[in-house]
């Protein structure tokens, strides 16, 4: 244990030279220095801790499938013509990837975010700290972002060069290299980058107000599910509807589907910004009033 | 001044504290009370982590509705017992001093010098879960204190560690007091409340029944032996030498053959034979820590004697 006269000595060591670096910094240097702080922890757990391996499993689980696929297809087996390779793929994407694994994996990443460090019993450290409950809420958000993103353009982009390279090899380097395939792979990946900006949002959202998730996550996993079924104006108060507006191959519905004009990407991409700026702004506001107790979660 | 205003706060329908009005000056004021009582309910609201009910609360002109200006004067080193998964002392204390928003250096530096200050510098790369229950207590606050603030609020700070660490904890809290800081402890020992306190505040069922200078506990405290308990390897060994003490009322040994429960009229004399006891015997003890039940029948002896301003 320091005496008083050495706790003196080192208080001003400590005072007198590097850290009035804080009281200096203007506000947005010392936001900026603030959020990157929570984003380098916050990462590190989305992307090394126990619950990164579920996200992993789902991320990977389409490559594995499509792997497998492409080395048991028997050389006989009919593959179909080259073109109908985009409407499989279409039908991946968008029966699989879009609507399963991005949204679940955005549900169990965002709903973490808050309700994982209750359950933790560590959210009262950042409460603690003298940070803007705003910029926690920023800082958790884009955490969560990266870790999504990064993953799910790797299902993205992966699953795609696998479906195509593995059954169509020399026409499939043709229509990445030389076609419309280079396009087509962006536009896929731009829905899945809006799809983990809009779902993380509300997931945020939904971990923060309900203390078990799974069943709202569920109930919103129905709503997304059965939107084709949804008159055109209910249609529109979803994230699947934009995000299928987007992509560059539309995929069948079925004979059921109550079919709309798709909303065009000039509308459909600032809503989802402005959906998910309106959906964050509301998380900020309830975690500057959100009280820390732990007692029953 | 840390002003509480007619704050009141309720669970629903249960009582939390009710209509508390307090003004607590610098040096080191102790919220006592059973459990129960409201002292950790009262810190949660100085600090933000709940909100009152009604009333008004300000912590040197600041609300706890403002963490980002109050944490920069407050530390809070609460009971929660959780750490980030992997983290080390060290690198627990360096990620919250870089959301406080310092630099690489000054964090650095700060953290050693807090480390320092809870003898933790030499186990500060070891993971906390490796950690006894007395050293995570000491990394809890050596976080609270590594950013220098000027109001130190810490929940039953003293538990988990043995005798040698809490009378150097007790004497950092004094030296930090005599630095003209203000520290805001609970604790439900009362002997050590004596030790270490300016002034008290007596909580009983969410409402002060008391508050004022420390010296009116001493006598009262003096009147009624405390329980200890000893969760030890040999108690046996323990019991036997405890009663040379003259203060010793009771020894008993705990059901378990792993603790021994004793009475003392003098705690202080007690704690330094125990301490002499233990090095000479070589005995491994997990904890020490005082019984509920008898402080409670020394509560009760205090909430329902003088009541009010304590002498």
């Amino acid at each position: 244990m320091s005496t008083t006269s050495e706790i003196r000595e080192q208080t001003a060591a400590v005072m007198n030279e590097p850290n009035v670096s804080r009281k200096q910094a203007s506000s947005w240097s010392l936001w900026t220095r603030q959020t990157l702080a929570i984003l380098r922890l916050e990462i590190r757990k989305n992307f090394l801790s126990r619950r990164a391996l579920l996200l992993y499993l789902i991320a990977a689980s389409p490559l594995g499938l499509l792997s497998l696929f492409a080395l048991f297809r028997m050389p006989t087996d009919d593959a179909g013509s080259f073109s109908e390779l985009s409407i499989a793929y279409a039908a991946i994407y968008g029966g699989l990837i879009l609507r399963t694994l991005v949204f679940f994996g955005c549900a169990w990443v965002f709903m973490n975010l808050f309700r994982g460090e209750v359950v933790d019993r560590s959210l009262h450290y950042y409460f603690l700290a003298p940070v803007r409950r705003e910029i926690l809420v920023v800082g958790k958000y884009l955490s969560g972002l990266i870790a999504t993103v990064l993953l799910f353009s790797i299902t993205t982009i992966g699953s795609m060069l696998i479906l195509y390279f593995s059954i169509y090899p020399s026409e499939s380097a043709r229509f990445f290299f030389e076609g419309a395939g280079a396009a087509q792979m962006l536009a896929y990946l731009g829905v899945t980058i809006l799809a983990c900006i809009g779902y993380g949002a509300v997931f945020l959202l939904v971990g923060l107000f309900f203390r078990n998730p799974i069943i709202p996550a569920l109930l919103l996993y129905g709503w997304e599910w059965l939107n084709f079924l949804l008159p055109p104006l209910l249609k529109k108060i979803s994230v699947i509807h934009y995000l299928q507006s987007l992509v560059p191959v539309p995929m069948s519905e079925g004979p059921f589907a109550v079919l709309v004009e798709p909303t065009p990407a000039w509308i459909s991409v600032p809503s989802l910004l402005l959906f998910t700026g309106v959906v964050l702004f509301l998380a900020s506001r309830h975690i500057r009033r959100m009280e820390i107790s732990y007692a029953g979660d | 001044m840390i002003v509480f205003e007619d704050v009141s706060k309720f669970y629903g329908e249960i009582l939390g504290v009710n209509r508390v009005n307090l003004q607590i000056a610098p040096g080191i004021t102790s919220l006592v009370g059973p459990n129960g009582s409201g002292k950790t309910t009262l810190m949660n609201l100085m600090t933000g982590l709940l909100k009152p009910t009604q009333g008004r609360i300000t912590v040197l002109g600041t609300s706890p509705d403002e963490p980002e200006t109050l944490f920069q004067k407050l530390g809070y080193c609460s009971q929660f017992d959780s750490f980030p998964r992997g983290a080390t002392a060290r690198g627990f204390i360096e990620f919250y001093l870089r959301v406080h928003g310092y630099t690489k250096q000054e964090t650095a530096q700060m953290t050693q010098a807090a480390l320092e200050r809870v003898s933790l510098a030499e186990a500060a790369d070891r993971k906390v879960s490796a950690f006894s229950k007395g050293m995570r207590q000491r990394v809890r606050l050596a976080q609270s204190i590594a950013h220098e603030p000027s109001v130190l609020v810490l929940d039953e700070p003293l538990n988990g560690l043995d005798p040698m660490a809490r009378a150097e904890i007790i004497r950092l809290f004094r030296e930090l007091a005599d630095a003209g800081m203000y520290l805001i402890i609970s604790s439900h020992i009362l002997h050590e409340v004596d030790m270490m306190s300016d002034s008290v505040v007596l909580l009983h069922n969410g409402y002060v029944v008391a508050e004022g200078e420390v010296h009116g506990v001493r006598d009262e405290i003096d009147e009624h032996p405390i329980q200890i308990l000893i969760r030890c390897d040999r108690p046996q060994v323990l019991a036997a030498r405890l009663f040379e003490h003259e203060h010793t009322v009771e020894a008993r040994i705990h059901n378990d053959r792993n603790g021994l429960f004793v009475k003392t009229r003098r705690p202080d004399e007690f704690y330094l034979l125990l301490n002499k006891v233990i090095t000479e015997q070589n005995l491994q003890v997990e904890s020490v820590a005082p019984v509920d039940d008898d402080l409670n029948a020394v509560y009760q002896y205090l909430i329902t004697s003088d009541g009010g301003q304590i002498r």
